[in-house]
């Protein structure tokens, strides 16, 4: 089509250009032409958090993201946290704590609390709620969650 | 019992998939040139759809089809996800048309496009043109049952689905004699399930001319035949895949979505079309709980012994039937098997009015039904100056207790273990003094609340559960059931059977967590907390069939007798002496490549489970409502739980913990709002509709009492569904001990609950107070 337009982007350390709509959102390029399916859509109006990505470093939902603006970006989604076979320390206590029930809102949470640790890496249990307060989970109760994030916080001390 | 998998908190199975972003969901499949469906929605809550014009939506560049009433069967179907009754009688009630030509509710769908993509399909809704004409609507119950009312389903004249109810003993006896006689209304609200992944499906024609449904269902083999009844196939011409489903709660024990997208398949001539929901679809046209108003009137005597009770229950299941009067009738039968009541009178009716559609969810009607009851136990308490808890202790049945209806036999009963080590863990006798003679504007209470649960759904319903296991050449096992892994751990917890009674360790059975219709053995699928206990009992049994089938294959090589051997840790020993004898891996080597006997074992079985066994528990809760704000904040929460034993205490723990919050939310916060002059949803999306968040959920804590019953594989019962049903009514009647104030509806919104202290004068009146000084 003639009105596309050539992104070019990081993701999760892979360079990628390709052809989008402009009007194209971010969250629809990583799924859709990247097969980064790991993100997920839960009400594509920034309220859910199951979009969550880190976008140069910021924790953005990819559901309002014009793909446009993350030309040039670097992006990590939930398939460049682990290293290689190595998954990271809170993919890990989220598996150790059971902090993935249904597991949709999962790559989101596992993407808000990466961003967490990153800016403070010994939460309590008041931030690490604040924290994650964009992203909502139906299925846990939270509990378990905060329960996983603070784990991560203690191994990684 | 020593057992060495069994009751251990081993890994979820697809905990890996799950972290790492590879476990696949409906939406993550990809098909070669796959179009997109989208829905053309009843802007009218009440409305004939006289025209619809498609020549111009037909007409824009990239629109494959447009379907609208005629293009599709008239043969009106029944969406619940139920077993197939062989008996008319007890068939759920068939009401609904793929695409409708009279608009019951704001969003019914009454056309639908398929494009080459989004923008395009939603530029075609647009051009559909619709003449309606717009019809009188009602929204409660009470309105739809008034004389003169408008009719939404012209063969139910009053709008009444069902009116059935039952009774034993002689209520109007026993109120004539009673001491004291008790009655209270109670109320819930509308709410929402809020699975996280949308109702999702995509469909196409495969090369055999087989329509090929992939949909994020708890269902799929009742999918498979309600496609192909709606559609008018035979039933072996469909083919649902399920994958990973992103949580169901009920919602997807119903089938919404997949009709209409294999219909937008056929109408683009076989094509993939993928039809999700958006947010707002999902909580429009999707499923909701039903709301309900109760009415309770209970014959007790002086000393607190409750004799009889007579319960009216007014359920609004909106413009069609889904699960219909089966979910007022289950709840009816839950709630009996907990206290000793020598006469009940239900009486429930199940109304159509012009609202979303109710059906199941978490729970499946108990919830409300437990608000009332363990809310009007309290207000009796209160009335009586009894003590609440107990009240109920007094109350209590007994193992051995027979319900008369059912004939259930209560075979297990950790209720009064449940309460005790609830008042302990709570310190509820310390805290009580410590919260006597409270004044200022924060005001701390206890509440508590029990409730009764089943194990599946018989004796009501046909509970079939199918297994199949395949031992490899290692020596361990592949699993297959038709039972569907949502979310809760069901997966895991089949694996954890299977390897106890295999003598393999957990990571030595695959369990197969994708259902396919056309490989995956029958059964019904995740609902009415079945799984564990139904579904168990036919993995249990195809495992030991396995197991039979090794020892045979070892008693060939050793000489020794199948009952002298046992399989332990991945060997086959000598019983008596604890002698390995070879290991399992020499077995299964044996059954695919001895040249004169060869045999792979395998075991494809299924179990008709005809019993049930009631799961119980309690909620105790610790508030602080503060009177100036109507907020109220749970302190401290406790649920205990008699599931029988527990088979994995981590996913159990978490089951419990989604639970409760799920209560939470409906008892402080959730709630479906419309316009009651038109309608219109007011809050159809995850910003107005208050889910609740994390900073909105108190830390939650799970117990359990672990009875055991005969009839579940290892002494289990259910779990999945119990949790959301006693913690509502257990804050309500802490917000009572705190303040003296009895709710009779939830959400308690702080704006509720604001205005109702101040119009039980608790708070000054504020407003009124200005207005007389201006005066
Ligand atoms: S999908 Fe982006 S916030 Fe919900
Ligand atoms: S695990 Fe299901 S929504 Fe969070």
């Amino acid at each position: 089509m003639a009105d596309q337009i050539m992104l070019s982007l990081k993701v999760n350390g892979q360079s990628h250009s390709l052809q989008v709509h402009p009007f194209a959102r971010l969250l629809d390029v990583l799924r859709e032409d990247l097969r980064f399916t790991g993100t997920k859509e839960g009400c594509g109006e920034g309220e859910c958090g199951v979009c969550s990505i880190l976008l140069n470093g910021r924790l953005v939902n990819s559901c309002l993201v014009p793909a446009v603006q993350a030309q040039g970006g670097e992006i990590v989604t939930v398939e460049g946290l682990a290293d290689g076979q190595r998954l990271s320390s809170l993919q890990d206590a989220f598996l150790t704590q059971n902090g993935a029930q249904c597991g949709f809102c999962t790559p989101g949470m596992l993407l808000a609390a990466t961003d967490l640790l990153q800016r403070n890496p010994h939460p309590d249990e008041a931030a690490v709620r604040e924290g994650l307060a964009g992203n909502l989970c139906r299925c846990t109760g939270y509990v378990k969650i905060v329960d996983a994030v603070q784990t991560a916080a203690r191994e990684a001390r | 019992m020593d057992h060495k998998v069994v009751g251990k908190s081993t890994q979820r199975l697809d905990a890996v998939a799950k972290v790492t972003g590879r476990a696949q969901y409906t939406d993550d499949f990809f098909e070669r040139d796959m179009l997109v469906g989208k829905v053309l929605r009843s802007p009218h809550a009440h409305a004939k759809v006289l025209r619809i014009d498609a020549t111009k939506a037909k007409a824009l560049p990239g629109v494959v089809a447009v379907i609208t009433p005629a293009d599709l069967p008239t043969i009106k179907f029944a969406t619940a996800g139920h077993p197939w009754s062989l008996d008319p009688g007890h068939r759920d009630v068939e009401d609904r048309l793929i695409l409708t030509d009279k608009a019951r509710f704001v969003g019914d769908a009454i056309a639908a496009v398929v494009a080459e993509d989004l923008l395009t399909a939603e530029k075609a809704l647009h051009l559909i043109e619709v003449e309606y004409e717009v019809l009188p609507h009602v929204l409660t119950a009470e309105d739809a049952m008034a004389e003169g009312a408008p009719v939404l389903h012209e063969n139910r004249p009053g709008n009444i689905v069902s009116s059935f109810g039952v009774s034993f003993g002689d209520v109007e006896k026993d109120f004539e004699a009673a001491d004291r006689i008790i009655e209270g209304d109670y109320e819930t609200s509308i709410v929402q399930h809020c699975h996280i992944e949308s109702m999702s499906a995509f469909a196409f024609v495969d090369s055999d001319g087989r329509v090929v449904v992939n949909s994020s269902t708890q269902i799929p083999h009742i999918v498979r035949r309600i496609v192909a009844q709606a559609l008018g196939l035979s039933w072996g011409r469909v083919k649902v895949i399920k994958p990973f489903i992103g949580g169901g709660f009920g919602n997807k024990q119903d089938v919404v979505v997949e009709p209409l997208t294999a219909a937008m398949s056929l109408a683009a001539g076989g094509r993939p079309v993928r039809y999700c929901m958006t947010r707002e679809e999902v909580f429009i046209d999707t499923r909701t709980r039903h709301g309900m108003k109760l009415h309770l009137k209970t014959a007790v005597s002086n000393e607190g012994v409750l004799q009889g009770i007579h319960m009216q229950v007014l359920s609004n299941t909106g413009a069609y039937a889904s699960h219909g009067h089966s979910i007022a009738m289950s709840a009816g039968g839950k709630f009996r098997p907990l206290y000793n009541f020598r006469s009940i009178k239900y009486e429930p009716k199940t109304v159509y009015t012009n609202l979303p559609v109710a059906g199941a969810m978490r729970g499946y009607g108990t919830p409300q039904i437990f608000f009332a009851l363990e809310s009007h136990l309290d207000d009796i308490a209160r009335e009586m100056n009894l003590d609440p808890v107990a009240l109920r202790q007094k109350n209590l049945i007994t193992v051995g207790h027979m319900d008369p209806l059912s004939k259930n036999v209560v075979r297990s009963f950790g209720v009064p273990q449940c309460l005790e080590k609830g008042l302990e863990l709570i310190r509820w006798d310390e805290k009580r003094k410590a919260h006597k003679g409270q004044t200022g504007p924060r005001r701390r209470g206890l509440g508590m609340a029990a409730f009764a649960y089943a194990s599946g759904t018989h004796p009501v319903a046909l509970e079939l559960a199918g297994a199949r296991i395949v031992m490899n050449q290692d020596g361990s096992v592949t699993l297959q059931v038709g039972a569907t892994e949502i979310g809760q751990g069901s997966d895991t917890v089949f694996g954890q059977i299977t390897a106890e009674t295999l003598g393999l360790p957990a990571d030595m059975v695959h369990v197969v967590t994708t259902q396919d219709t056309d490989i995956t053995p029958f059964d019904s699928g995740a609902y009415a907390s079945r799984q564990t206990f139904v579904t168990g009992i036919a993995v249990r049994k195809a495992a030991l069939e396995v197991r039979e089938k090794v020892l045979a294959v070892a008693a060939r090589r050793s000489g020794l007798s199948p009952a002298e051997m046992d399989i332990r840790d991945r060997q086959i020993v000598e019983t008596s002496l604890g002698r390995v004898i070879c290991s399992l891996a020499d077995v299964a080597m044996d059954s695919y490549y001895d040249r004169i006997l060869a045999a792979p074992i395998t075991s494809d079985t299924s179990a008709n489970v005809r019993i049930n066994a009631m799961s119980y528990g309690a909620t105790f809760v610790e508030v602080e409502v503060d009177l100036e704000t109507g907020r109220v904040e749970v302190l401290e929460l406790w649920n205990i739980h008699d599931s029988g034993t527990i088979i994995n205490p981590k996913l159990a723990e978490g089951q419990v913990h989604g639970g409760v919050s799920m209560s939470l939310g409906a008892a402080l916060l959730e709630q479906m709002l419309f316009d009651p002059v038109t309608g219109k949803p007011l809050n159809p999306n995850l910003l107005d509709y208050k889910l609740p968040t994390i900073l909105d959920t108190p830390t939650i804590n799970a117990a359990f009492v672990e009875t055991f019953d005969a009839a579940g594989t290892f002494g289990s019962k259910s779990l999945g569904e119990c949790p959301v049903i006693s913690p509502a009514p257990a804050v309500r009647n802490a917000v009572l001990d705190a303040t003296g104030v009895a709710f009779h509806k939830i959400p308690l919104y702080p704006q509720v609950v604001f205005e109702k202290f101040r119009e039980v004068g608790l708070i000054p009146d504020r407003q009124a107070e200005r207005s007389v000084q201006h005066v």
